[in-house]
């Protein structure tokens, strides 16, 4: 008969304590039994601190995100999937092909090592669907109280093709602006999930890696200005910060843009306004006038830019607003979020 | 979406518009004020100012339920929270209303208050059930929209004989406010009103029959979506060049002339008239706003702590109560746009998204950029 010398993970019962962060053998295990397992790839099992890898040639990108949203599962995805998407898109928006992530936990005592476990395992299907792996990460475990059942923070690097240069403040006036697909879908599932807030709905969350996306755009219309993804703000928070980092204003038009309709009446009884609204696996691209019809394409003939629209285009205005044409024919502004979207009281 | 996208309707909007655009006398301005919020807030999201004609001019109203809460009992409730063992709850624009040096419930609740956002007064009722070692305060503010939800809270607290639940009320009646409006010297010469919606459902058409009697003025009760205030307005543009002063009811589909009688019975179950209440804005208005009776004290907040009333002063330069009372517009503020951004809101009509700072803030300010 063969010893491990150490009992197993008590998936079933057992809970996350100070001892998986202390440096002991409980940690040792929670990573091996847990983080290796799920995540599995040479970098992890060399089981050094860093993990090496030869450097390409080109320009490479960096980015870091934190997660700490709360339901920690949500109808289309959970905190594992989304800290893998964000992180991927993330570098994506510059054009650049992701290459590797690495993963760092922070979580509260007394998290059920069960619910860690679906956490680990849906960051492993979303890195191992990507095809881009976690090849370093940590463990830290703080008091109960002193956070909120778990923090992800991801990092990714990657690299960016020959020719590209995206950056926010490269749209132009007469540059025409493109929206990867409905927008509100993701911040309308998490909501419907929150405490005080549920009410029954099909919407699932959109979080999705758009890297295959970017890449298709790229090698259509490399001359691509600005990509981004619309996620906290929303379309509107978007907008208004390319608008200001380019120094251009913005002419939408209301009625292009795509909106599911399950999201746009979520956001009429919840009395939200769905540009505020937060998406996981949407872009706006910005690219010339000549190239939009090409890219609109492009984007349309990838499984996650089918409903690809163009809504508006740069214009000149010394003050960057980003002004719509409403449904109605009249005009507004699209403003920065003040304070957090809330539901109306009257 | 249906019931929502027909009264969105572009072409029926350029219809509407060109009707009133025919109906109008040239030379002849129409001021009409749209009393609630909930129009002022859909007018600017819409655009529908951009369709009308120039001889049209929207003039915005108190019908802001968070815009109107006066200083003092924002510091009221800030000094509740702060108090030990609460848990305040209230509706979320509460949080950011500014109080004196510079407070807000937000501010107090980084400062360790419990201070909870809720969508529903049964959320509130919840709470207490949960926290039965804590005394839980509901700090309920509105019109008459949002008072039976908080009579019904009232009612179940008193059946399930819930001791740590009482309720700071701060209700306001919008009849009262438009009376104050127009009964004073200095009144802003308005031709005819765009009644209220969703407090319309509840104390029905017949509560303005009075105003348009007494003080000649027509009212059209119209529902908040766009082309239901575009009819609101050719209405009240046809009753002005006839010179009538009638109560019409746009809004149909909603209202009728009782209200809600069931709503109605359940409110004089539970609250009384206050002699007065203070109204920012419209300063000391009598009999406006409603207070818990003596039956169900046991649930009225004031009565349950010792709340100091301490004189609150409005913000210097701030604009509010003209801008409340339809006497000046948001650009005739110097605060606005300056040190007054829905960031940092300074007064009352830049936190709600339904008042008129915040509105043509958020939605308009490029009119006067251009």
């Amino acid at each position: 008969m063969s010893r491990r010398y150490v009992s197993p993970l008590n998936l079933k019962h057992g809970c996350v304590d100070l001892t998986h962060g202390s440096g002991g053998r409980a940690m040792a295990q929670l990573i091996e039994d847990m983080f290796v397992k799920h995540l599995d790839n040479d970098w992890l099992r060399q089981g050094n601190d860093q993990a090496q890898f030869l450097v390409a040639e080109g320009r490479m990108v960096m980015t870091t995100d934190a997660y700490v949203i709360s339901p920690l599962f949500f109808p289309g995805g959970d905190i594992g999937s989304l800290s893998v998407h964000g992180t991927i898109n993330d570098v994506a928006m510059s054009g650049a092909a992701p290459l590797y992530l690495s993963a760092s936990f922070v979580l509260e005592e007394g998290l059920p090592l069960k619910l860690l476990d679906n956490i680990v395992a849906s960051m492993a299907k979303a890195s191992k669907e990507s095809g881009v792996p976690v090849v370093t990460g940590d463990t830290k475990v703080v008091e109960r109280g002193k956070a909120d059942c778990i923090f992800i923070t991801t990092a990714g690097i990657g690299i960016v093709p020959e020719g590209v240069d995206i950056s926010g403040d490269h749209a132009q006036p007469g540059d025409v602006i493109l929206l990867s697909g409905t927008i509100g879908d993701h911040g309308v599932a998490v909501m419907s999930k929150r405490e005080n807030l549920e009410f029954e709905t099909t919407i699932h969350s959109d979080s999705a890696a758009m890297h295959g996306l970017v890449a298709d755009m790229v090698r259509a219309v490399p001359g691509i200005r600005c990509m981004r993804d619309p996620t906290r703000g929303g379309l509107a928070a978007t907008l208004n910060e390319l608008a200001g980092q380019s120094g251009v204003g913005m002419a939408l038009k209301e009625a292009d843009i795509p909106f599911k309709p399950e999201v746009r009446a979520a956001c009429e009884l919840l009395g939200l306004d769905p540009l505020y609204v937060a998406n996981e696996g949407k872009l706006v691209a910005i690219c010339p006038k000549k190239d939009a019809e090409k890219l609109l394409e492009t984007m349309r003939a990838h499984p996650l830019g089918q409903d690809a629209a163009i809504i508006g285009e740069v214009v000149e205005d010394e003050h960057h607003f980003v002004q719509m044409q409403t449904g109605l024919g009249g005009n507004r502004i699209v403003d920065w979020l003040a304070g957090e979207q809330l539901p109306r009281i009257c | 979406m249906k019931y929502i996208d027909e009264f969105r309707e572009q072409s029926l909007a350029h219809k509407l518009a060109a009707d009133i655009t025919a109906e109008v006398k040239p030379g002849r301005k129409y001021r009409l004020m749209e009393f609630c919020g909930g129009h002022t807030h859909a007018i600017f999201r819409y655009g529908v100012q951009d369709l009308l004609p120039s001889h049209v001019e929207m003039v915005h109203g108190p019908g802001c339920p968070v815009c109107v809460l006066p200083i003092s009992r924002i510091d009221q409730a800030i000094a509740l929270a702060s108090g030990e063992d609460i848990i305040l709850c209230t509706y979320a624009d509460m949080l950011r209303v500014p109080g004196s040096n510079q407070g807000s419930l937000n501010k107090a609740r980084a400062a360790g208050a419990d201070v909870r956002m809720i969508y529903s007064t049964q959320d509130a009722l919840q709470i207490a059930r949960d926290n039965p070692d804590r005394q839980t305060v509901f700090f309920a503010i509105g019109f008459e929209t949002t008072t039976p939800p908080t009579a019904v809270a009232i009612m179940q607290a008193k059946q399930e004989e819930l001791s740590n639940f009482s309720v700071f009320c701060n209700h306001v009646l919008t009849p009262a406010a438009i009376r104050s409006i127009l009964d004073t010297p200095e009144a802003v010469p308005l031709d005819g009103f765009v009644g209220p919606a969703h407090v319309s459902t509840v104390i029905g058409t017949k509560a303005y029959e009075c105003f348009a009697a007494d003080f000649k003025k027509p009212v059209v009760i119209a529902g908040f979506e766009p082309l239901d205030i575009m009819q609101a307005i050719l209405m009240l543009v046809r009753q002005a060049n006839e010179g009538r002063h009638e109560v019409e009811n746009e809004y149909a589909r909603a209202v009728d002339r009782d209200g809600n009688l069931k709503a109605q019975k359940l409110m004089a179950e539970i609250f009384k008239l206050r002699p007065s209440f203070e109204w920012r804005g419209l300063g000391e208005v009598p009999d406006s706003a409603l207070a818990i009776r003596e039956e169900y004290k046991a649930f009225d907040a004031e009565k349950r702590f010792s709340i100091e009333w301490k004189e609150a002063k409005e913000i210097r330069g701030c604009e509010c109560g003209a801008i409340l009372r339809g006497r000046k517009k948001p650009l005739d503020c110097k605060l606005f746009g300056t040190i007054c951004t829905p960031d940092n809101p300074m007064g009352s009509c830049m936190v709600s998204a339904e008042g008129s700072c915040a509105a043509y803030y958020s939605y308009g300010r490029f009119r006067s950029a251009a």
